[in-house]
C-alpha cells in the first residue's frame, strides 16, 4: 500500500527537480551572457584597427586581427607609468589596508574594552559614506595639510595610498571582525596559557586559522585601489601622476576622439591583474565569504 | 611543591556575583574536583585560577605565590577544555609541542618529551595527522598531552568529558584516572557530572550559587552530607527527602512520616536527635539503597513499612520502585527476585542506620 502511495510522490519530486535545474540554467546562461558579453567585445574590438572598428561591418568578428593596439600601448610610455604608478598604489594600500585591518579586527573582537562594540559598529558606518561625499571634504584637508606643513598634496600618486585605506579598511576590518569571532575563544584561551603573548596568538593562531578572511579582505582592497576611477580623477592632473582607470580615459580620449582600439585594450590589460589574482584565490575567496555560515 | 590556595575569591560580573568568596587549599599532587550545578561559579573559580579571569576580590595562591595580577603564561599551569581547542592547522605533534617551541626549549628535548606523553596516552601514531582528522576520544587524548608535555605545576581540566558519547566518557574518566596516578601533578577539575566527581576525585568540592556547599573525599560527601543541596545533588538517583515529625515516647524517638507510618530511630542517633524533637520543617534523608524489599531478617535500626507501588524500572540487577509519600515522590531500590508490581501494596524495609534528619529551614543536616 505504501509503495503505490510513494511511486507518484516521488515522480513529482523529480519532476521538480528537473524543473529547478531547468530554471537554474536559463537564469546562469543569462547572467553569463550579460557579463560576459562586454569584456569580449573589449577583445574584439582590441584586436581590430581603427579603420575596421569605425567601417560597418559585423562588430562581433575580427576580419583583419592586429595587435598594434597592444604593440601601441606597451610602447606608450604614459601607459606603462599609469601601469606602474597603479601598482605600486595598490600594493601599498593591500599591505596598509590589511596591517591596519587585521590588527583593529583582532583587538575589535578580542580584547574587550570600554566602547569596543560601538566602535565596531562605527567602523562599519564609515564605509557606508559615499566617495561622491567625501573627496571635496578630502580637498580642504590636502589645502590645510599643505597650509600648516607645507608638504603639498594635490596631483601626487602617492596621495592615493592615503586616500584608498578610507574606503578599504572599513569594510576589510569588519570582514576580519567576523571571521575572528568565528575563532572559539578556547583557542587564543589555550594558545595564552601555553605562553603566548596577545601578538603570537594574532600571528601563530589568528592568521593561519583566519586566513581564507585574510585573503578576502586582500583581494577586495587589491581590486578597490586598482579599479578606483573618482579619487584619481580629482587628485592627480598630471599624466605622469596618474593611475589606469583615471590614465586611459584621459590619454587616450583626446577632445572628441576616442581611440577606441587601444581604450578596449588599455581596459583589458588593466582588469588582467584582478582577474589572474581571482582565479587563484577564487576557492579561498569563496570560503572566506562564507565562513561562520556553519558550525565548524 | 604546587599546592593552590583560594582566599576568599570573589568574582562579581557587572555587579552579577558569580563567586561569593569562598577558601580552599588544594594540597600538591591532589586531584580535585569541583562540581556543581550550571551557574554554580565552578568553571568561573577555575578560569581565575588560570589567570582567564579577573579576580574582584581575595587572593589565589599557587606553589605559595600570589598570583593575583601574573599573566596566565606566567603561572606554570596548563588546562584542557570542554571542546578541546586544539589548533586547527598545526599538527597533533605541532600542537603539542607548542608551549615548548614559544619558550624556545631545545629541539631534541621537545621530541623526547612529546613522544614519552604521547606514549603514554597511546596516541604516538596520530603525531602527523591534524585535529580534524581524529575522533572525539583521540582529540581529548591530544588535548591531555598538550597539557602534560608541558609538566606544569597545576592541571585544570574544564569539563573535559561532556563533548564524548556516554562509552567514551567512561573510558576516558578511567584515561584520565590513570595518567593521574602516573604523572602525580596538582589537578583542578570541574564537572556538573556528579559521577565523574565521585570516581576520579581525591575530594570532591561541591558548590551552589557562588559558594562552597561542602569539601569532602567521595565518600563523606555521599554519608555524611553536610547540607540538602549536597544530600540531594550527590548520588543517583538522588536521595530521598521525606516530610516527617520526631516524636519521643519512653525514652526513644521515633519518625513520623504518615498518619499510619512511624519508623524508630535508631537507638545511636537518639542522644544526636533530642533536642529537635517537635520541629517544624523536618526531612528524613534516605538514600534509594537504604528503602529495599524485606528480608527475612530485620537488623536493629532497620524498619518495615507498607506502600502502594506506582511505578517500577527494571535495571536488570536491581529495580527501581516509586511510590508516593506525603506527596512526594520516593525511589526504593529493591532486589528483582521480590517482584514488586505497580498498583499493589507491598512492605518495604527503611534502614535507618543510614539516616539523615535535615533542618529544612536552614538547610543544614542535623
Amino acid at each position: 500500500m505504501s509503495a503505490v502511495l510513494e511511486r507518484p510522490r516521488t515522480a513529482s519530486l523529480r519532476r521538480e527537480r528537473r524543473w529547478a535545474l531547468i530554471w537554474s540554467y536559463v537564469f546562469l546562461v543569462l547572467f553569463a551572457v550579460l557579463f560576459l558579453t562586454p569584456p569580449l567585445y573589449m577583445l574584439v574590438t582590441s584586436l581590430k584597427t581603427s579603420a575596421e572598428i569605425s567601417a560597418v561591418t559585423l562588430p562581433w568578428w575580427v576580419f583583419h586581427p592586429t595587435l598594434e593596439n597592444y604593440f601601441g600601448l606597451f610602447d606608450s610610455e604614459a601607459y606603462r607609468t599609469f601601469f606602474r604608478n597603479s601598482l605600486v598604489v595598490s600594493l601599498s594600500v593591500v599591505a596598509i589596508t590589511m596591517v591596519i585591518s587585521i590588527l583593529a579586527a583582532f583587538s575589535l573582537s578580542r580584547m574587550r574594552f570600554w566602547g569596543s562594540a560601538t566602535l565596531a559598529t562605527g567602523v562599519f558606518l564609515t564605509y557606508l559614506i559615499p566617495e561622491t561625499l567625501l573627496f571635496i571634504p578630502l580637498f580642504k584637508i590636502f589645502a590645510f595639510v599643505q597650509d600648516w606643513t607645507g608638504i603639498e598634496m594635490m596631483n601626487h600618486w602617492w596621495v592615493l595610498i592615503i586616500v584608498y585605506p578610507t574606503l578599504t579598511v572599513p569594510f576589510c576590518t569588519w570582514i576580519m571582525i567576523g571571521y575572528f569571532a568565528s575563532i572559539p575563544k578556547e583557542l587564543d584561551e589555550a594558545a595564552l596559557i601555553d605562553g603566548a603573548s596577545y601578538f603570537q596568538v594574532l600571528t601563530r593562531i589568528f592568521l593561519p586559522v583566519a586566513l581564507p578572511g585574510v585573503i578576502a579582505a586582500t583581494i577586495f582592497a587589491f581590486t578597490v585601489s586598482w579599479a578606483d576611477f573618482l579619487y584619481p580623477m580629482a587628485f592627480t592632473t598630471s599624466v605622469d601622476q596618474m593611475v589606469l582607470p583615471a590614465g586611459i580615459v584621459t590619454t587616450l580620449i583626446k577632445g572628441d576622439v576616442y581611440n577606441w582600439g587601444q581604450i578596449m585594450t588599455a581596459a583589458l590589460l588593466g582588469a588582467a591583474p584582478p582577474l589572474l589574482i581571482y582565479a587563484f584565490l577564487m576557492d579561498y575567496y569563496i570560503a572566506g565569504l562564507t565562513a561562520g555560515a556553519t558550525k565548524g | 611543591m604546587a599546592q593552590v590556595n583560594l582566599r576568599k575569591i570573589v568574582k562579581d560580573y557587572d555587579d552579577v556575583p558569580a563567586v561569593r568568596g569562598i577558601d580552599l587549599d588544594i594540597a600538591d599532587k591532589e586531584f580535585v574536583v569541583l562540581v556543581g550545578p550550571s551557574g554554580c561559579g565552578k568553571t568561573t573559580t577555575l578560569r581565575m585560577i588560570a589567570g582567564l579571569e579577573d579576580i574582584t576580590d581575595g587572593e589565589i595562591l599557587i606553589g605559595g605565590d600570589l598570583v593575583n595580577d601574573v599573566p596566565p603564561k606566567d603561572r606554570d599551569i596548563a588546562m584542557v577544555f570542554q571542546n578541546y581547542a586544539l589548533y586547527p592547522h598545526m599538527t597533533v605533534h605541532e600542537n603539542m609541542s607548542f608551549g615548548l617551541r614559544l619558550k624556545k626549549v631545545p629541539k631534541d628535548e621537545i621530541q623526547r618529551r612529546v613522544k614519552a606523553v604521547a606514549g603514554i596516552l597511546g596516541i604516538g601514531e596520530l603525531l602527523e595527522r591534524k585535529p580534524k582528522q581524529l575522533s572525539g576520544g583521540q582529540r581529548q587524548r591530544v588535548a591531555m598531552g598538550r597539557a602534560i608535555v608541558r609538566n606544569p605545576k597545576v592541571f585544570l581540566f574544564d569539563e573535559p568529558l561532556s563533548n564524548l558519547d556516554a562509552k567514551l566518557r567512561v573510558h576516558m574518566r578511567t584515561e584520565i584516572k590513570k595518567v593521574h596516578q602516573k604523572v602525580r601533578t596538582t589537578t583542578v577539575y570541574v564537572t556538573h557530572d556528579q559521577v565523574e566527581a565521585m570516581t576520579l576525585a581525591d575530594r570532591v568540592v561541591v558548590m551552589n550559587a557562588g559558594l562552597i556547599e561542602q569539601v569532602g573525599t567521595p565518600h563523606e560527601l555521599y554519608h555524611s552530607p553536610a547540607t540538602i543541596f549536597v544530600a540531594g545533588f550527590i548520588g543517583s538517583p538522588a536521595m530521598n527527602m521525606m516530610r516527617c515529625g520526631l516524636e519521643e515516647s519512653a525514652g526513644a524517638l521515633r519518625l513520623r512520616l504518615h498518619g499510619d507510618i512511624s519508623l524508630p530511630v535508631p537507638a545511636e542517633r537518639v542522644a544526636r536527635y533530642r533536642s529537635h524533637v517537635g520541629k517544624a520543617n523536618l526531612l528524613l534523608g534516605l538514600r534509594p539503597e537504604h528503602l529495599t524489599e524485606t528480608r527475612a531478617q530485620t537488623l536493629p535500626g532497620q524498619a518495615p513499612f507498607d506502600v502502594t507501588v506506582e511505578v517500577t524500572e527494571p535495571l536488570g540487577m536491581e529495580t527501581l520502585v516509586f511510590f508516593s509519600l506525603n506527596g512526594g515522590e520516593v525511589c526504593a531500590r529493591t532486589n528483582p527476585s521480590a517482584n514488586l508490581q505497580p498498583g499493589k501494596r507491598a512492605p518495604l524495609l527503611a534502614d535507618l542506620r543510614y539516616m539523615h534528619l535535615i533542618d529544612e529551614a536552614s538547610g543544614r543536616v542535623l
